[in-house]
């Protein structure tokens, strides 16, 4: 049991401060690696029907069915083709699991703790309710998500 | 012991005692108002294993309350006493069977069984005196030749003039008591580093006996191995356990040539080297009778012994499995018949001739779809569990509220899947407690009416197509509506103006949830839980529950649940280029429309005539909003489904083929969606969409 608490910690520790950053339109989301259960090309989405415009449908993940939405509607983007650089980052949480479509993924980031900060109160868009808090990356900015709120999100 | 060995018959242990005790409770409830002597062993037998059991266990404090109720019943069956006020005696079992019940769930949870069950010894110790004071006039002479039972408290005498057969090694009474014991040992040659098992043996002993001395005393030390190889190795302790368990206990020590155990009386002396022979395993009888005879006065093998063999004679043909491992199986099940048709429907495989393979693939069909019956009946369990455990529920409130009620239960062999009983055990309870408190009358109300006194209340389930219906039924006073209709809109549930509301709809209101209309708060009812646990938890496993009240006449609540949430027989349709699967059992039949059968009523309902019946037609394609589908009725296939007794034709662009499907649920994020079940893989490893078949008719 001790042993076990001691290996979480370490793993913890190694994924700390990471973000897999991803953008949508001209702007950098960061979500943090835990959540992050894998990143999977695009394929084929059995749609399901009367869903919220944002729901792609389900994929088929080795055997596990997830559901998928397309992050640029749920944010009240314009839609965009997907193109080669589109994929689709499975993220679970507790027992939620679902993939998001985003227009690209770029990097896993170490931010820490000192360069992240409260999110502006002005309401900057209608992302905002799920951006939980800005990260910087040299002069980059990051928009990191609260994915818990995210998923649990019906 | 090991903590796994522990463990695993912890889980036999409480599996074995929830048996027991469910078995008490509809042994007492079936037979309140007078015991047969059948039911007085069959109580004495009961007790006299859970006494066992948890003794062995070393739960004192259970084994302390069933010796109690044992011994009650013990005197109840030799002595047969007339006049008993039977409806005490019920409680005194029904609260230690409750005590029995508490403890287990603690353990269950891995705490401690801690409740102290003295008091409630003490007062069924009491109630046995009174019955015996009652009786002891009339049964005295007949008792005076008896010897006194088990537990008439010792006269002072009796201490001196000690019967032949001693002080009894029952661990429930030797929460104080400890036997000492003398013990040698012989490792068997050859096994080398004696001293380090003898150390062992000790250690382990510690765990069950205090005051070990042994002799060689320093065992550590490596000088010792010759003297322990050449006289063996003694020990004496003592030991609150009996003589059994300290000798299976010892028995397992590894590389043990020869084992004697010895209980001794009274202090113990210096070690005696011991002359008795000791070429022998087990050792010579005990000074103590075994532990079957659970009073001094030895009774002939009783009917309970013979019936009890009798039972384990049955028993042993049926083997308790943990539920996981057939979760685990059933999950290999679905992966084989998903595999299955990857193989046998594989893309590669098309425009072949390929003969003998399509003969001995029709062959793994078979055998594969027998397998997969085979495991679906393993978790098929009857509903009688459940539902006799409703007796003592109705039996408890009646008292309590002071109403007659009479549990009627039909069909209770009816089988369902063991994951889904899990689920509906509760919702059942429920809705009995709902009947009996809130619909049956109380005596002076009822009395005002032409019913009987005695209130029904009937539990009835019983198989439709591939769901399980279970009914209950009461003969109360009904749903008042106007009381929902009002608290519903006080609680702002309502969505339309009062009167358009049918009394059928404002009857569902009680299934939302924080809603009672009882206005007083009572102990079974009245909080607004409860009912809608019963819908919460019949959504889970995917069944819908109904009510139906005729005022001043009673109420029914039927709910419908499936038999199994696994594996269904499916039929694959095509709209607009995406595959849903229609369980089989809701498929009359399908066919082909002609332009001339086909008209639209004045709102705009399209319809059918089929051999001279008239259906309504559902287009698939309107009811999901989907593009592309097929829209002329007569170039898409119909589907007739029925659900119940209604029948609709379902319009679908083709039909692919019957398939099994492995029912997975829709991904969490996912609301529900009016018409659909869940999902499934198909073969290709595309997702199909299971129809819920009776999304179409609830409109």
């Amino acid at each position: 049991m001790e042993q076990n608490l001691f290996e979480t910690e370490r793993h913890d520790d190694t994924i700390k401060d990471q973000y897999l950053t991803f953008a949508i339109e001209d702007e950098d989301y960061g979500v943090e690696i835990a959540y992050v259960k894998e990143i999977i090309k695009m394929q084929s989405i059995t749609k399901v029907p009367e869903m919220p415009s944002f729901i792609e449908g389900i994929i088929n993940l080795r055997g596990d069915l997830i559901g998928v939405l397309d992050v640029r509607k749920r944010f009240g983007k314009m839609p965009k083709e997907h193109d080669e650089e589109t994929c689709i980052i499975v993220l679970s949480y507790s027992d939620y699991t679902l993939g998001m479509i985003v227009d690209a993924v770029q990097e896993t980031a170490i931010i820490p703790e000192d360069r992240i900060s409260a999110p502006p109160s002005a309401k900057l868009s209608y992302a905002n309710q799920f951006v939980r808090n800005i990260g910087r990356v040299g002069d980059e900015v990051k928009l990191l998500m609260d994915v818990e709120r995210f998923l649990a999100q019906d | 012991m090991s903590d796994f060995d522990r463990e695993s018959m912890l889980e036999m242990f409480i599996f074995e005692m929830t048996q027991l005790v469910d078995q008490l409770e509809s042994t007492i409830v079936q037979s309140e108002s007078e015991y047969n002597i059948d039911q007085i062993n069959e109580i004495f037998r009961i007790m006299h294993t859970i006494k066992g059991s948890s003794a062995m266990m070393m739960f004192d404090n259970i084994a302390g309350v069933g010796h109690s109720i044992e011994d009650l019943f013990y005197y109840l069956r030799e002595e047969n006493p007339k006049n008993l006020d039977y409806k005490r005696l019920s409680d005194h079992v029904l609260s230690g069977a409750d005590f029995v019940k508490e403890e287990l769930a603690k353990i269950q949870n891995g705490e401690k069984a801690d409740g102290d069950g003295t008091e409630l010894s003490k007062t069924i110790d009491k109630f046995l005196q009174q019955i015996k004071g009652k009786e002891a006039p009339a049964a005295a002479p007949a008792k005076a030749s008896a010897p006194a039972p088990a537990a008439t408290p010792a006269p002072a005498s009796t201490p001196a003039a000690p019967p032949p057969v001693v002080e009894l090694p029952i661990s429930s009474t030797a929460g104080d008591y400890m036997h000492k014991y003398k013990l040698k040992i012989h490792f068997q040659d050859g096994c080398e580093m004696e001293n380090i098992r003898a150390y062992t043996l000790v250690h382990n002993l510690q765990e069950i006996a205090s005051d070990i001395t042994h002799v060689p005393h320093d065992v550590i030390d490596e000088e010792t191995i010759p003297i322990i190889r050449r006289d063996g190795f003694y020990a004496e302790f003592s030991s609150a356990n009996d003589y059994h368990f300290i000798h299976s206990h010892l028995s397992s020590t590894v590389y043990l040539r020869e084992l004697t155990l010895e209980e001794v009386e009274g202090d113990i002396v210096t070690p005696v080297v011991a002359d008795a022979p000791v070429v022998q395993t087990t050792v010579e009888a005990p000074p103590v009778t075994a532990p079957e005879d659970i009073s001094p006065i030895a009774p002939p093998p009783t009917e309970a012994a013979i019936d009890a063999a009798q039972k384990k004679g049955t028993a042993s043909h049926m083997i308790s499995v943990n539920v996981s491992k057939l979760d685990a199986l059933l999950n290999l099940m679905g992966e084989l018949v998903i595999s299955e048709a990857m193989v046998t429907q594989n893309s590669e495989l098309d425009g072949l001739q390929l003969e003998s393979f399509n003969k001995e693939t029709r062959q793994l069909r078979k055998i594969i779809s027998n397998l997969q019956q085979t495991v679906m009946g393993m978790r098929m369990v009857p509903l009688s569990a459940t539902f006799f455990r409703m007796h003592r529920i109705v039996r408890d409130m009646c008292r309590q509220l002071d109403k007659d009620v009479q549990l009627d239960i039909i069909g209770e062999e009816t089988e369902v899947d063991k994951n889904i009983i899990e689920h509906i055990a509760d919702p059942i309870m429920h809705i009995i407690r709902n009947s009996i408190d809130h619909g049956i009358e109380l005596k002076e109300e009822r009395a005002k009416t032409d019913k009987s006194s005695k209130a029904r209340v009937l539990l009835e389930a019983k198989n439709a197509g591939g769901d399980v219906l279970i009914i209950i039924k009461d003969d109360g006073r009904g749903i008042n509506t106007e009381k929902v209709l009002k608290k519903a809109k006080a609680n702002g549930l309502t969505s339309k103006p009062d009167s358009e509301y049918t009394d059928r709809e404002i009857q569902q209101f009680i299934f939302l949830p924080g809603f009672s209309t009882n206005e007083q708060v009572t102990a079974y009812s009245g909080r607004g839980v409860g009912m809608d646990v019963v819908s919460s938890n019949l959504e889970i496993v995917g069944g819908t529950a109904l009510v139906d009240s005729v005022p001043g006449e009673g109420t029914t609540f039927t709910l419908k649940i499936p038999l199994t949430l696994a594996i269904i027989e499916g039929m694959s349709v095509l709209v607009a280029g995406a595959q849903y699967t229609i369980p089989i059992v809701h498929i009359i039949k399908s066919f082909k429309a002609q332009q001339e059968n086909l008209f639209t009523d004045p709102s705009g309902n399209e319809m059918i005539t089929e051999r001279g019946e008239i259906f309504n037609i559902v287009r698939l394609h309107e009811f999901f909003n989907i593009d592309g589908a097929v829209t002329d009725v007569c170039e898409g296939t119909l589907i007739m489904l029925e659900n119940g007794e209604h029948v609709v034709c379902l319009l679908v662009d083709d039909l692919i083929g019957q398939q099994q499907a492995v029912v997975k649920s829709m991904p969490k994020y996912f609301r529900k969606v009016r018409g659909l079940s869940g999902c499934t893989l198909l073969g290709n490893g595309d997702i199909s969409l299971i129809i819920d078949v009776a999304g179409f008719f609830d409109k």
